[in-house]
């Protein structure tokens, strides 16, 4: 076996470069602890046993501090020097591999949606469920034959569209920054990405006063059949990716402000990148299925 | 010591940690944060044995009841939470984890890698498990009992059953997360971390199937996700996904859940080739057999399975056209299989075979699982399979496939493997038994139900018509006798762990040819802090000396 003193010099090779493997770490197993007294505390509140909230809550309040720690390991890790040009390779594999895992959890929904447009509210037009529900308009939007309820749409060339405009601006931004950090300009970095964030919080506020006009003038909510279900399920989804890429973006400006990163290895500001990109390009589909067609 | 790699347990002073801790505590302390993909590889594989048994142990309630026609031991509601959490038990507990834990084994020392890509990401993709198994297993405590809507959970049963439905949602999305993680890291692990000319098409056709395994559970475990989320909402936030009455569809579930369901099918079929087909070189003294032909195979199976959900449901209701096309499309899966199991053969065909367990499983993997195939292939033409869904037909076909294909290539896999990995081999006399008493209990268990299926004999019912009776009786006793027979098996691995004949031979067996037999015998903690220098004897890594 080759000691740390040669590895440097072969390092290009790939013979005798080293890896960097963790030492063995308490978080992952304490995650999946919290895990599991967030999903008790769940089906406790779920069977209406009040108290479920306290587990709920606490399990929450775990993960999130778990995940403090294990990323701070990370990023100390990183600005350590652990991690070379190799631990990086695997570090975009990884992410690249991960945002099409959330590419296809989204497809499940999309997939709901299309289903029910092209085939099931069709169906329940049809000869058969006459016999069912006779008076039923099987016209979308619909909240189903039985869900009577009358409901409004949000039109799309209003907040929707400002929240296009948002999002693809902090796309922009977003790629100011990295070329700032590429190029070393770290109070453009600081303003590009603190503009990044800003935006991402419009998006958010925006999409909250959506809801909260939904829910209160337009009749349009959770349970309005089908279309209250794609809708919010949907947009909810992308909502939450939304906070979780803007908590990201918090993290790499905090890192940033600290001075972490460097010109050629930054990968964690990219991994965040990525992720904003992707909630993104799934904002186009939403807007173009979900509101405009 | 090299500084950039965490120390075995027998080093405890390096770590503050557990530098106080001794006995118990200290294995404990050390497995529940160990990085080391051997550490995690055991982890997974004995958490599968573990729910082995208890899934077993659901099987033999439902054929105790079957054994005779009638109700007899358990009530028709607890029957359905049997069937249920043994199928969700077996898939999502013992399979899929058992083979994860043979690629956090196997991968690295194959490939010449010093551990996983994602070490951390590794410990918690295997304790993510053992709160699911928790949930599943706590649900059968609570007031409405453990789910029992069948373990593809359809709605609307599933939208209106008690708390041990919310239960085993979770528990999917916690093994759901568990099965992602796992598979980001063992796919960045096979293209990020191979050695220097370890090239792809050179790799073990182990990695190849675990690479394209990796591929489809990133692919269809989100969705499936997606479909038990689904589940929740309607169940508990008002939505209407599977609801007619708000212009939604039941039938929609089944779509959602069979775009999973039948890559996942493949997910516990691939890695089991890949198993099958480093054995069968190994105890045949040749190379595998058109081994791009396997890949591609492989690959071909996989992309496959996207475009052939539909023929889980041809009596659900399909128009003619789509019925047409999903039974032409699943037969067309026979084509790159029919090349797997030739290449098998034809790598025996003239070897110099010897038959110790692992070629037995292996071989015996082949003939079952062959039949497995043709009665899926029988099931694929519709018309029939308007008669045979849901009969005993199709329990017979997919125990065929899952459990003398996956499960006897894992078995393959542990006698081939153990040696190296424990350093001690195996008692042979009683591996031969566990082989031989588990391939005539399987058969006599299974094979008769494919004539209760073709008389009619309905599935997940706990009682039967009389002219049943017979060969539910024949199949019982099998069942019991197999399960027995298991016992056997959990001697056998653990008299080789504690006191089995010692062993230092590099290459345990003769025909070996991949890289960690290169490797001392027992494989060290690490097995390579660098990447090792590669010189290939044909299709034979060897360890280049420095």
């Amino acid at each position: 076996m080759a000691d740390g003193g040669s590895s440097e010099t072969h390092a290009h090779s790939g013979v005798h470069a080293h890896y960097y493997v963790p030492s063995p770490s308490r978080w992952p197993a304490y995650c999946a602890g919290a895990l599991l007294l967030v999903v008790t505390g769940a089906v406790l509140l779920f069977s209406r046993i009040l108290w479920g909230a306290l587990p709920f809550a606490v399990g929450f309040a775990l993960t999130a501090y778990i995940a403090v720690r294990w990323w701070g390991d990370v990023a100390r890790e990183s600005e350590g020097g652990s991690y070379k040009g190799w631990e990086d390779m695997s570090f975009r594999w990884g992410m690249a591999w991960f945002i099409f895992s959330e590419v296809m959890f989204f497809a499940a929904f999309f997939g709901a949606l299309f289903y029910a447009r092209a085939l099931s509210v069709p169906d329940l037009g049809g000869a058969h469920s006459k016999v069912v529900w006779p008076g039923y308009d099987a016209v979308w939007p619909t909240a189903g034959p039985h869900f009577s309820s009358a409901f409004e749409t949000i039109p799309a060339f209003g907040i929707p569209l400002v929240n296009t405009a948002i999002l693809l601006t902090s796309g922009v931004t977003v790629t100011w920054a990295h070329w700032a950090l590429k190029l070393n300009r770290r109070r453009d970095l600081l303003v590009a990405l603190a503009l990044t964030i800003a935006l991402g919080a419009c998006f958010l506020a925006l999409q909250i006063h959506e809801y909260q006009d939904a829910y209160a003038n337009l009749n349009l909510r959770l349970d309005s059949g089908i279309y209250g279900s794609t809708f919010f399920m949907l947009t909810g989804f992308h909502g939450m990716h939304v906070t979780v890429g803007t908590i990201g973006l918090i993290v790499i400006f905090g890192r940033c402000a600290a001075g972490h990163f460097s010109p050629d290895r930054h990968f964690g500001f990219e991994a965040v990148a990525w992720y904003w990109h992707f909630v993104d390009v799934v904002w186009l589909f939403l807007f173009v299925v979900v509101y405009w067609l | 010591m090299d500084a950039t790699l965490p120390h075995p347990a027998g080093g405890a002073e390096h770590h503050g940690e557990h530098a106080k801790l001794r006995g118990f505590r200290a294995v404990a302390w050390h497995y529940l944060t160990t990085t080391n993909h051997k550490d995690i590889g055991t982890l997974y594989l004995c958490f599968a044995l573990a729910m082995f048994f208890f899934g077993g142990l659901m099987a033999l309630g439902i054929r105790a009841e079957l054994f005779q026609p009638g109700l007899q031991l358990v009530e028709p509601e607890f029957f359905n939470q049997l069937t249920t959490m043994h199928g969700l038990v077996m898939v999502f507990g013992a399979i899929m984890p058992a083979f994860t834990g043979f690629a956090n084994w196997q991968l690295p020392m194959m490939i010449g890698a010093c551990d996983m890509a994602f070490a951390r990401l590794n410990n918690w993709s295997f304790w993510l498990l053992p709160p699911a198994a928790l949930l599943l297993a706590a649900s059968f405590f609570t007031p409405s009992g453990a789910t029992a809507a069948g373990w593809t959970l359809y709605a609307p049963l599933s939208t209106q059953q008690g708390v041990g439905m919310d239960m085993a949602i979770f528990a999917i999305h916690l093994m759901g997360i568990s099965s992602i993680m796992g598979a980001i890291n063992i796919i960045t692990t096979i293209i990020n971390m191979r050695a220097p000319g370890m090239d792809l098409m050179k790799m073990p056709l182990f990695c190849w199937t675990w690479l394209i395994t990796a591929f489809l559970l990133i692919a269809v475990m989100p969705v499936l996700a997606g479909a038990v989320t689904m589940l929740l909402t309607d169940r508990h936030f008002g939505t209407s996904f599977f609801n007619a009455a708000g212009g939604g569809d039941p039938v929609l579930y089944q779509h959602i859940f069979w775009f999973f369901g039948h890559p996942e099918v493949y997910i516990m079929a691939l890695p089991g080739f890949g198993i099958v087909s480093t054995v069968i070189p190994a105890f045949s003294r040749k190379p595998l057999f058109g081994y791009p032909s396997m890949v591609y195979a492989t690959a071909s199976i996989a992309l496959l399975s996207f475009i052939v959900w539909a023929h889980h449901m041809f009596t659900t209701g399909m128009p003619v056209t789509a019925i047409l096309y999903f039974m032409y499309a699943t037969m067309l899966i026979a084509v790159p299989t029919g090349v797997k199991v030739f290449n098998w053969i034809a790598t025996m065909w003239r070897g110099s075979m010897t038959f110790e367990t692992p070629m037995l499983f292996a071989i015996g993997f082949v003939v079952l699982f062959t039949i497995g195939g043709f009665t899926g292939l029988v099931l694929s033409i519709a018309p029939l399979d308007v008669q045979l869904q849901d009969s005993y037909y199709v329990v017979a076909h997919f125990h065929y496939v899952l459990v003398a294909g996956s499960l006897f290539s894992l078995f393959a896999g542990v006698y081939y493997w153990l040696p190296k990995w424990t350093g001690r081999m195996y008692n042979e006399t009683l591996g031969k038994a566990h082989f031989w008493l588990s391939m005539i209990f399987f058969n006599v268990t299974f094979f008769v139900q494919h004539f209760l299926g073709l008389a009619g004999m309905p599935r997940r019912i706990p009682d039967y018509a009389l002219q049943f009776a017979d060969f539910n009786m024949v199949s019982s006793v099998g069942a019991f006798g197999f399960g027995l027979t298991q016992l056997l098996f959990l001697y056998v691995v653990v008299n080789c762990v504690r006191s089995g004949k010692k062993t230092t031979e590099k290459r345990v067996w003769e025909g070996a040819d991949t890289l960690e037999w290169e490797l001392p015998t027992p494989a060290p903690y690490h097995s390579f802090h660098t990447p090792p220098k590669l010189r290939w004897e044909g299709h034979r890594p060897i360890i280049a000396a420095e």
